[in-house]
């Protein structure tokens, strides 16, 4: 009985998965259709553009608010899919001439300074983005250009540190930190481009000591996320911290009385010191087939309106001073950020990464 | 040398079959060369580095994790699959399918969860401290012992499913066997039962290696860093692609070396059964300790792999579920639902067919098509899916340059497909070489002589006696393909996502609280089809 029974349930299931499949495809089909309202307001639109089409590694809830906005203002469709950057950063080279993207928009300088490296992209040659872009945000030769700042800077306990006794990053490898620290671990970007702009500052040998020490101070082994820093220093692990200031706005925002703080360290040192920042940014493809269109994207991103959407979903600074930012960023107050240009911490990051290696910072 | 008649006559002799295995063996194939062509061109200075302060630490490290994980998945694995196929005790129906459970939470949520549990600053610790005033007597979860036991808790249901099916249909007869030579319980067990059911442990533990070999998701939660790590610093640390692919063909050694070592250690031995093996025989009855002891046993180990992990993720998912419950939310789960179904039929049907032909072709060349095609799991995913990619895309600008309207491969489903095949074919394939490997060739002959041979033998023949490798088969890669991340990424189709893409997306921004809940869908969506099909296996 049962031997018959069985691979006759195998069999019945094959159909069954193939009409599951199909009715679910339909779904999807029609789930996926353009909503009535965009489709009128296509309609309404004269212009029959083409959809830009845009590679993120910058999340889809991060950017899909701001491009609706593109298309609510312009009526033109922005389609786009998301992944890791080296990847598609991979796939856009390996697609070569066909590629059907227009727009590279990733996280983190190196990673658009290695983008630009690929040769993937093409000059932005836009007025707009450089009277609007500041030039340390900007690629040397104009492939990328910043669209968001982050600042990652020093978070620490109000319960048992007073701001005073902090002055620099270097300086939280002081013995008066020694089992007070704690840190993410090496193999976030975050903290590669960090040590890349000590090194551009101090040199390497310099920054190599100081990494050394900040290792010599860590409480707990390094962590795998910016929150486990500051959740480790609430439960009492250890005092000091570096971090990117969003992650701080969120735990922030679940947590109003939170004894944490943020201090914006390197402002008085010297001319070229300062909190160090990176970027979110943007190219247009070499290969692209709808470059008018994708540098109006472009344009439109570092518009006020546009910035302020941009940046104030994830709680970053926007590029441009005269944007209005977000009341919770704003009163975490002003800083004196790096003047090094960003460009450097693609070549640094290397550099950066081994000296690490090398300091056992894990 | 051939001379141009014994290759005619050697062309002739080609079959379908062997046709069918060269074509399996090839995307994979493609893929291992695209890795290993990185050698010819080695970035030397890249790698004198990783030589002198990376590598030492991270094989190490990996040797390591890839035993540690192996011991741990197997004496669970064995031990649990023993207790539900063959003894009785209390709840013993329900822990048949709930100890499967755990296989739907991909590892590296199964670690997040762990973490958040037993970390310093989580609930279990924090609760020490205020009843006891100190949690400094707790083991540190971020440790080797934490990274070892979040990946077995996620693979162990791996051999527990292949080998229950082994004990399913033999364990009670060796039993039997046992008993008549005098033998007993515990002796039948050491004696018979566990070498009977050496290629179904075997073929599970090599399951759990190589998935440990390609993970990176849980060990960078732990920051415990492995040969994929490394791989990984070269690439977007250290900008160097061929360093990484050259950092790649070395864990390509260890999936060698541990293919071998699986080879080897079958080598002399040949499994056969004779007889219908559904004749059932009763269950040992417990005594009454052990019996408890046993459902204990379970308890626990379901607890630890199941139970908490998901209370963990309920008590995130539940504050946000306004933000996450929304229309796209269904249609993530339709689109991870849909890709399972289809990947699951194709990817199983193949398996069972290059299992077959295997069989049929027992020749050097045989062996060595179905070990490369079975090669993908070990690669970690993100290299995988560039190795593919890039053929992929090769052939797509070829298309347009004879003028075709491209791109015809990129961003279609069939790519997705393809890579899934290549990806997920050895657990596929696993189950169903052990379970052909117990039908003696003698019954293939028998066939033969009454007029019934090729795909009609399989049909009528081999497939009722497989039939629980092949659910197994289908389970696991149906959860696999629920959890895969770096090839869906890469290849959907625009506009298409799934579970595992959320997840991502969310849990690359810090946002765990959020990814819990698709997190929560992927293990319920993930259990229907474990859930059905071993009640249905399990009928008794």
């Amino acid at each position: 009985m049962k031997n018959r029974s069985f691979p006759s349930i195998i069999l019945a299931s094959i159909p069954m998965a193939t009409a599951i499949t199909f009715i679910s495809s339909l779904l999807l089909a029609c789930s996926s259709k353009p909503e009535p309202e965009a489709v009128e307001a296509l309609i309404d639109d004269s212009q029959t553009d083409e959809a830009i089409v845009v590679y993120s590694s910058r999340n889809e809830h991060l950017i899909s608010p701001v491009f609706a906005l593109f298309t609510e203002e312009t009526g033109v469709n922005v389609e786009f899919t998301t992944g890791k950057a080296g990847v598609l950063i991979e796939r856009i080279k390996a697609e070569g001439a066909n590629t059907p993207a227009d727009l590279l928009v990733t996280v983190d300088a190196g990673t658009l300074g290695y983008a630009a490296q690929q040769d993937i992209f093409q000059p932005l040659d836009s007025a707009e983005v450089n009277t609007r872009v500041p030039v340390y945000l900007r690629d040397d030769n104009d492939y990328w250009a910043g669209l968001s700042l982050r600042a990652r800077t020093i978070v620490y306990s109000t319960e048992r540190v007073q701001p005073e006794q902090l002055s620099s990053y270097q300086e939280l490898g002081d013995k008066k930190w020694q089992g007070r620290l704690c840190l993410r671990t090496s193999k976030k970007v975050y903290n590669q481009s960090l040590v890349a702009m000590l090194i551009a500052e101090q040199g390497e040998a310099k920054t190599e000591a100081i990494v050394s020490s900040w290792v010599a101070n860590l409480a707990i082994p390094p962590t795998s996320n910016d929150t486990k820093v500051m959740e480790a220093i609430l439960a009492g692990q250890c005092d000091v911290g570096i971090v990117n200031t969003y992650y701080f706005g969120r735990l922030q925002t679940k947590q109003v009385d939170l004894p944490l703080a943020l201090f914006w360290p390197n402002q008085s040192i010297d001319a070229i010191s300062g909190v160090h920042v990176n970027v979110a940014g943007v190219g247009i493809l070499k290969h692209s087939k709808n470059v008018a269109q994708a540098k109006r994207l472009v344009e439109w991103l570092v518009s006020d309106n546009a910035q302020a959407l941009f940046a104030g979903v994830n709680k970053e600074y926007p590029i441009n001073d005269g944007v209005d930012i977000n009341s919770q960023v704003a009163s975490w107050g002003t800083f004196k950020s790096s003047p090094l240009p960003l460009s450097q911490a693609y070549i640094l990051q290397p550099a950066a990464v081994k000296l690490m290696d090398r300091a056992g910072y894990k | 040398m051939l001379n141009l008649w014994e290759l005619r006559d050697r062309f002739r002799k080609i079959s379908v079959w062997q046709v069918f295995l060269v074509v399996m063996a090839l995307p994979t194939l493609l893929a291992l060369l695209g890795v290993l062509s990185a050698l010819l061109d080695p970035d030397v200075e890249t790698l004198s580095h990783l030589a002198q302060y990376v590598l030492p630490q991270t094989i190490k490290n990996t040797i390591f994790l890839v035993i540690g994980v192996a011991v741990v998945t197997t004496a669970l694995g064995v031990s649990l699959a023993w207790l539900t196929a063959v003894c009785d005790f209390p709840l013993r129906r329900f822990f048949v399918w709930a100890l499967i459970l755990p296989m739907a939470i991909p590892g590296y949520v199964m670690a997040f969860a762990l973490v958040g549990l037993f970390e310093y600053t989580g609930p279990v610790q924090s609760a020490l401290r205020d009843v006891l005033g100190s949690s400094s007597a707790f083991p540190e979860i971020y440790s080797f012992g934490g990274v070892v036991l979040a990946l077995s808790l996620a693979l162990y249901p791996y051999t527990y499913l292949m080998v229950r099916n082994a004990f399913q249909t033999q364990g009670l007869r060796s039993l039997e066997v046992g008993q008549s030579l005098g033998l007993s319980i515990r002796e039948s067990f050491w004696r018979i039962c566990l070498p009977t059911a050496r290629p179904w442990i075997v073929g599970g533990a090599l399951l759990v290696m190589m998935e440990t070999l390609s993970d990176f998701g849980t060990v960078a939660i732990f920051n415990y860093d492995t040969l994929t790590s490394a791989i990984y610093k070269s690439w977007f640390g250290l900008y160097s692609l061929p360093a990484a692919l050259q950092v790649a063909s070395v864990l390509l050694i260890f999936v060698v070396v541990i293919t071998l070592l699986e080879r080897h250690s079958r080598a002399s031995q040949r499994f056969s059964q004779t007889r219908s093996a559904t004749l059932m025989v009763s269950r040992i009855r417990l005594k009454v300790v052990s019996r408890w002891s046993a459902t204990a046993f379970c308890l626990l180990v379901f607890s630890l792999a199941f139970v908490m992990p998901v209370i963990r993720l309920l008590y995130w998912a539940i504050p946000n579920l306004d933000v996450e419950l929304t229309a796209q939310f269904w249609r993530y789960m339709v689109g991870s639902t849909s890709l399972s179904m289809i990947a699951m039929a194709m990817i199983a049907g193949l398996a069972l067919l290059m299992a077959f032909a295997a069989r049929t072709y027992n020749q050097p060349f045989a062996k060595i098509a179905v070990r490369i095609s079975t090669m993908g799991y070990a690669l970690p995913g993100t290299v995988l899916a560039v190795g593919l990619f890039v053929p992929v895309a090769a052939m797509d600008n070829m298309l347009s340059a004879l003028g075709f309207s491209t791109p015809l491969l990129q961003g279609t489903m069939v790519v997705m497909l393809l890579a899934y095949s290549v990806r997920f074919m050895a657990v596929a394939f696993a189950p169903l070489e052990s379970n052909l490997l117990r039908i003696t060739p003698s019954i293939d002959a028998a066939s033969r002589s009454l007029g019934v041979s090729g795909i009609r033998m399989l049909a009528k023949v081999h497939l009722p006696m497989v039939r629980g490798g092949l659910l197994t088969a289908m389970v696991l890669v149906f959860v696999d393909v629920m959890k895969e991340l770096p090839i869906t990424l890469m290849t959907r189709p625009f506009g298409f996502n799934t579970l595992a893409v959320r997840i991502f997306e969310l849990t690359s921004e810090g946002l765990w609280e959020r990814a819990a809940l698709p997190a929560l869908a992927i293990v319920l969506v993930g259990l229907l089809p474990a859930f059905i099909l071993i009640r249905k296996s399990d009928a008794r």
